[in-house]
């Protein structure tokens, strides 16, 4: 008798867990939600959790530099200028530095742009030293650390070792004042001199207005296989071949130019964002640094994002699930990509669609005016939550001093 | 070039000197040291020529193939842009760049500098793997579909009246062939006029759709007015057919000869009870009369708005309610309008045409709850004579239609007629058997110019080449000439003849 009254509560006890277990199934069937400590951490509210300090720097390292250039303002780096400006009016910013756990210092390093538009870092460094040195000289904090509680917006090629060039980046390695600071970057590229241990990895930034204005409906067909519109070549700076890229992106055209599930091509169509929404995979290959704006627009437009860049560090690798997104493929299995992609599983790849189509993984790629819950600026907070208490070691004695201020190269040292 | 004169030139001075200047140590030192000089000199001339041809730096290619200690990797077959082999060199730098160049500590298998670009022996396409691409493509659409098309999609039921003559492979064809695309599930029930023949049945086999073939006792007149009157009265048999069988869908009369697209099909999904859609009219039936239409027209347009648009379909205000109806104005075509199939002139459609009225099965069942008042039964309509001219007539409120197609906006159908003569012959399904004995020129058509018999006197065309003539004299119309009633008899002989041996 007992036993059969133990058999059958048992037995209503399944059948209440798995029936609930059916609702839960059915209500996540349309987008999947990305479960586990990972996921839920995009969801996370930094306010309450940290206090941001921000130095009053005179304009001139700020606002005199993007008066000269608006166009600061809508290039893929522009990241730096909107988290100035959204943490002056972020309930997160605190005018007490007594209480702040972090420091920030708005100094727009790149934002001295050729004709071109492109960013010329050769008077950054200048200009890092410069603001760095007025802060250590009006404000106490720096000195206290050293700078292991203040953090810095370098979202240029390399980040902190502000050249375009590879190798002179790693030549001149991260910026020696800059050594114990946290960074926030778009450059990641694991075991690599210009990433330090602690970094946090930002996507670059692309215009959300731009992208909102063409989107098209979703019920329409993805037709498209393949798609990538950028350079393979690039004649100006690499004439012979072999360095742009690693030569990937070159081994992606002679591969592939003849494959018709492959649209892939130079030109530069006015419907580039309605393609990539119409298609299914989208090429983010490495160029002269291994991060790009594709990889934010595939995320947007639902484009599952075939990254071909050996050891890259992904935006907020911490909270994103880069792996069950995208498709990695090593730089040496380019000639066999078609093989690779077309032999996942479609249960695969309807999943990474449905992952994809989850709104707060658009959402934290975006650097939205105004802000928006959960998006980018959000997510960059966390990481810095996530990154308290500071540990005890970081507070310097007094007169003890860990930095070079006069090592690196010569021409850093003069004043800018 | 250069160089090199400069280097005989210092050479000679050299040897001048040496005899002008005498220690013997230092002529002999120089004497060592110029061939040495000399033979680099010479070989840096040469690798800048060498690379002024190439294009590139040579010295560094020598140097790295020298001095690298890589191994080509076997399985890929590799070559720069420049068309010269490079070894794929993913272990070492090439020496040009220097040691601060290599990665960094532990594990990186990434390192800066050239690398060679990767192309495999056959890049082009694998039939398998296109294949694949393909099935994960409609795969990922079927999702698609699944997740933002019509949530419960409902069977579309297709009624389509036909009957056997020259244009009705072509335009059975295209129906369906249109209904083979939808991607719901269809019943297609197609009624004939002179009832069920085997030459339509394999036809509409072949769509490997749900297919109903049902005959109608009666043969398709002549006359376009009668026929529109059988047509509707085979729809009307259809319906017969749904409200028996109890079908359960969507009803839409498609037309032999319209035109429907896809988009159609989606958005008849949204229909509750009855629906209709705006219908493109081509009354154009091909020949001449076309472009003097067009012309026509053009003129009539200043005058007349109605003609710019010919369209059937419901018209709304701007709150997309159902205010009224789009006809198409018959009257620029009335004078030039077509009375019997295979005339060629302008075929007119009725006021509404049934293409363009969208129902709900359920409407036509006999005893369900939640029909709507509105609705007429279906025994009670149509009974003998009374000629149902547009599904309309089984409602008792025409305001209850509603519109679709973004309210009468976006047409997705079009109605056209396009009819070979009613007494025209073609090989029966259009299999040639056995081969034709008489090879008709091209030049002249085998048709007479003047009209066929028409059902008032009933008398059969095909006839003795005399009579005909007569005939011909007694019912031409405008078109006689004298010229052309000579040529009438030669042509009807000839093509008589050919009547003869392809007949079966």
């Amino acid at each position: 008798m007992r036993n059969w009254r133990c058999v059958f509560s048992m037995v209503v006890y399944f059948a209440f867990c798995f029936s609930i277990e059916a609702y839960k199934f059915q209500r996540t069937q349309q987008t999947e939600r990305i479960s586990g400590s990972a996921g839920d951490v995009l969801e996370d509210d930094p306010v309450g959790r940290l206090k941001v300090f921000v130095y009053e720097l005179p304009s001139k390292y700020n606002k005199k530099i993007l008066q000269k250039d608006p166009r600061c303002l809508t290039h893929m780096f522009a990241a730096e200028i909107y988290m100035h400006r959204f943490l002056l009016s972020s309930p997160v910013r605190t005018l007490n530095p007594e209480e702040a756990d972090w420091f920030y210092t708005p100094v727009y390093t790149t934002c001295d742009l050729t004709p071109n538009g492109l960013p010329l870092p050769f008077k950054s460094p200048r200009m890092m030293r410069s603001a760095i040195q007025l802060i250590s000289s009006n404000w106490p904090y720096w000195n206290r650390t050293e700078g292991a509680d203040h953090f810095f917006i370098v979202p240029h090629d390399f980040g902190a070792c502000f050249h375009y060039q590879e190798e002179k980046a790693i030549e001149r390695g991260i910026l020696t004042l800059l050594q114990r600071a946290t960074l926030v970057q778009t450059f990641g590229q694991r075991n690599h001199f210009c990433l330090k241990d602690g970094s946090i990895t930002i996507p670059p930034y692309a215009p959300p207005q731009k992208m909102q204005s063409h989107l098209i409906p979703p019920s329409t067909p993805r037709s498209i296989f393949v798609y990538f519109r950028g350079l393979f070549y690039d004649v100006g700076n690499d004439p012979e071949g072999g360095y742009y890229a690693r030569g990937a992106r070159a081994s992606v055209w002679e591969n592939f130019k003849n494959n018709p599930l492959f649209d892939i091509s130079t030109e530069h169509p006015s419907t580039y964002y309605e393609d990539m929404q119409r298609a299914v995979f989208c090429l983010c290959p490495l160029g002269w640094a291994p991060w790009s704006p594709r990889l934010v627009e595939a995320v947007i437009f639902g484009c599952i994002p075939v990254i071909i860049a050996d050891d890259i560090v992904l935006p907020f690798a911490d909270a994103i699930p880069w792996e069950d997104i995208g498709v990695f493929v090593p730089e040496k299995d380019v000639p066999k990509l078609d093989t690779i992609l077309t032999s996942i599983p479609i249960d695969e790849i309807l999943r990474k669609q449905r992952l994809l189509g989850n709104p707060s993984m658009k959402q934290a790629m975006l650097f939205p005016q105004p802000v928006q819950p959960r998006d980018a600026f959000h997510q960059i907070l966390n990481g810095l939550a996530r990154k308290l208490p500071h540990d005890k070691s970081v507070y310097l004695k007094p007169g003890e001093t860990i930095l070079n201020w006069t090592a690196g190269p010569v021409g850093d040292l003069k004043p800018w | 070039m250069k160089q090199l004169t400069a280097l005989q030139q210092q050479a000679r001075r050299s040897n001048s000197f040496r005899s002008a200047s005498l220690p013997l140590d230092t002529s002999v030192d120089g004497a060592i040291k110029s061939p040495a000089t000399i033979f680099w000199l010479v070989l840096h001339g040469l690798c800048c020529l060498i690379s002024l041809v190439l294009g590139f730096r040579f010295s560094r290619l020598v140097f790295f193939l020298f001095f690298s200690t890589s191994s080509p990797s076997a399985t890929t077959n590799l070559y720069s842009a420049l068309h010269t082999r490079l070894p794929s060199s993913i272990t070492t730098s090439p020496p040009a760049v220097n040691g601060t160049a290599v990665a960094v500590d532990g594990g990186s298998r990434v390192v800066v500098g050239r690398h060679g670009i990767l192309i495999r022996p056959w890049p082009h396409p694998d039939p398998a793997e296109v294949m694949k691409a393909h099935h994960i493509i409609e795969r990922v659409q079927r999702e698609q579909r699944i997740q933002y098309g019509v949530k419960s999609p409902r069977t579309v039921i297709a009624i389509t009246p036909t009957y056997v003559r020259t244009f009705q492979t072509i335009h059975l064809t295209g129906v369906m062939h249109s209904l083979m695309n939808v991607p719901y599930d269809v019943v297609w029930i197609v009624v004939e006029a002179g009832g069920t023949t085997n030459e339509t049945a394999a036809l509409i086999s072949k769509s490997g759709l749900k297919t109903v073939h049902i005959g109608f006792n009666a043969r398709m007149p002549i006359l376009w007015e009668d026929r529109h009157k059988m047509e509707s009265q085979m729809r009307f048999h259809a319906l017969r057919y749904v409200r028996e069988k109890e079908l359960d869908g969507i009803v839409v009369f498609a037309d032999e000869s319209n035109m429907h697209s896809m988009e159609l099909f989606d958005e008849i999904q949204n229909v509750e009870w009855i629906g209709a859609v705006p219908v493109g009219i081509l009354p154009h039936s091909g020949g001449s009369e076309g472009v003097e239409l067009s012309a026509v027209s053009r003129e009539d347009t200043d005058k007349n708005e109605n003609s710019e648009m010919p369209v059937q379909g419901p018209a709304c205000n701007s709150s997309n309610q159902l205010v009224g109806w789009h006809t198409f104005n018959m009257l620029p075509f009335m004078k030039r309008r077509a009375r019997y199939v295979g005339d060629r002139a302008v075929v007119l459609p009725r006021k509404l045409e049934w293409a363009g009225f969208i129902l709900n099965s359920r409407l036509v069942w006999k005893d369900v709850e939640d029909k709507p008042a509105w609705v007429k039964d279906l025994d009670m309509v149509g009974r003998e004579g009374e000629d149902i001219e547009s599904p309309m007539s089984l409602l008792e409120n025409p305001s209850v239609v509603e519109p679709l197609g973004s309210c009468g906006r976006k047409i997705m159908l079009w109605w056209l007629r396009v009819e070979a003569r009613a007494d025209s012959k073609f090989p029966a399904r259009w299999i040639i058997d056995p081969p034709l004995d008489v090879t008709v020129p091209a030049k002249h058509t085998p048709w007479p110019d003047a009209p066929p018999e028409l059902p008032t006197p009933v008398v059969k065309v095909i006839s003795i080449p005399e009579n005909t003539e007569k005939r011909v004299a007694k019912r031409s119309r405008k078109r006689s000439s004298r010229s052309k009633r000579k040529r009438v008899p030669k042509v009807l002989e000839e093509h008589v003849s050919t009547r003869h041996s392809g007949d079966n």
